[in-house]
């Protein structure tokens, strides 16, 4: 009773180790790949159309909305001390260091890494991966390092949009609606936000959240069951475990950038 | 082809979009077009008590911003607080009698440095030092003044 208890956790966190072994191999055979991704960028262009291109819309309407929420909710709070005017900072701040690039990281991985995931795993299910193999093309590197680039090319750009659009939608918001001045709204943002601090450090987030949620669904695709259900539980495991890597290392990242 | 060339097309506008976000956020939200970083000249100052003086806090004249604290130091020798300050290049007309303070901005804002003209007609370089200085006025040693003078009084 207690040994097959201690059996299924071993198990399990054999599992998950080799899991994570694997993964990390596939992660060294994607870069390995960018040596032949050089002469075709064709193949990076699609799937940035894929990744980044499809992803504006889903992007800029969620980063416009969470900009005038944090405006409307931001002004509650600061208006109660008289310092309603320090909105502009409130809001640039709270996107710039973390809402723009961990929301725009969850809202990736749910439309762009899920599709991800589904078309490696019916690649596999459907053994395309492996007609690929047997025409002596690479799979990995003919299909998977593309998709990898492309993601951590489009991850930063559409954290940066999100941010953007949430300041203009708080500008919105805070100087339209709720009568904040103009002028101190963004002289105050612009006198505490540091370029160094808090934009480089949020385009850093960006970068690192795009290498994880593109390697995590490509990983659990190309890992997947080649069955239908095997499929589907791969797509939820790869949105599931995306967004708690992204909290998880931006408590990390947060802590080494800001903490000290 | 017609689809490529649109793929194309899409992409670009999409990086386009991107880098203009950034660009947005590092001149229009953040402090790089106010920054002078970098160019300019520094000076040095010595307090004996900057209270919560900050890196990167302004340093300002008159009431206009002229350049940043750039780095705060402890003089061991003296126990005193070294603080150099960068001021923009196109400020260059300090005199050399120059007063600095330490202010408060409001009555819970932040400290930045306050520069009161001198007559001196020689001016400040780079790498001088501002010999007039007053500390920050730390709100515990004023009450605590202020005590201590009232009880006086009372024991008179």
């Amino acid at each position: 009773m207690l040994t097959e208890a201690l059996a299924r956790l071993g198990r399990s966190g054999i599992g998950a180790i080799a899991g994570l072994g694997r993964a990390s191999l596939l992660l060294v055979a994607m870069l390995g790949g960018l040596r032949e991704l050089a002469p075709r960028p064709r193949l990076l262009l699609a799937q940035v159309y894929n990744i980044g291109v499809l992803s504006v819309l889903i992007i800029a309407v969620s980063g416009l909305f969470v900009g005038m929420v944090l405006s409307l909710q931001g002004y509650y709070v600061l208006a109660q001390f008289g310092a309603s005017e320090s909105l502009g900072i409130m809001v640039a701040a709270s996107l710039v260091r973390e809402l723009g690039p961990v929301v725009a990281a969850l809202l990736v991985a749910g439309r762009a890494g899920s599709a991800l995931t589904a078309e490696i795993g019916l690649m596999k299910a459907t053994e395309q991966l492996s007609a690929l193999e047997m025409m002596a093309v690479d799979p990995v590197r003919r299909i998977l390092t593309p998709r990898f680039f492309g993601g951590f090319l489009a991850m930063p750009l559409l954290a940066a949009m999100f941010s953007a659009l949430g300041v203009l939608g708080g500008w919105f918001v805070g100087v339209g609606l709720l009568g904040v001045d103009d002028g101190a709204f963004w002289s105050q943002m612009q006198a505490k936000l540091d370029f160094r601090e808090d934009v480089v450090n949020g385009v850093i987030k960006s970068l690192v959240f795009g290498v994880v949620v593109t390697w995590i669904a490509l990983f659990q695709g190309y890992d997947a069951t080649p069955t239908s259900a095997g499929v589907s539980r791969a797509t939820t495991r790869s949105v599931v475990h995306a967004a708690l890597a992204v909290l998880g290392l931006d408590f990390i990242l947060t802590a080494l950038m800001f903490g000290g | 082809m017609g689809t490529t060339r649109t793929m194309e097309i899409l992409v670009g506008a999409f990086m386009a979009a991107g880098f203009v976000a950034l660009f947005f956020l590092s001149m229009r939200v953040s402090n790089l077009s106010a920054g002078g970083d970098g160019n300019g000249y520094a000076l040095t100052a010595r307090f004996d008590n900057i209270g919560s003086l900050k890196v990167r806090a302004p340093v300002s004249m008159a009431g206009v911003r002229l350049g940043r604290v750039e780095a705060i130091g402890f003089d061991q020798d003296a126990y005193q607080a070294v603080v150099t300050m960068r001021i923009d290049a196109a400020y260059d007309r300090l005199p050399t009698d120059t007063f600095a303070n330490i202010y408060t901005a409001g009555l819970l804002g932040e400290q930045y440095v306050g520069l009161d003209p001198g007559g001196s007609p020689d001016y400040l370089h780079d790498g001088d030092q501002i010999e007039h200085t007053q500390s920050a006025l730390v709100l515990e040693q004023m009450v605590g003044q202020f005590l201590f003078s009232k009880a006086q009084e009372g024991s008179q």
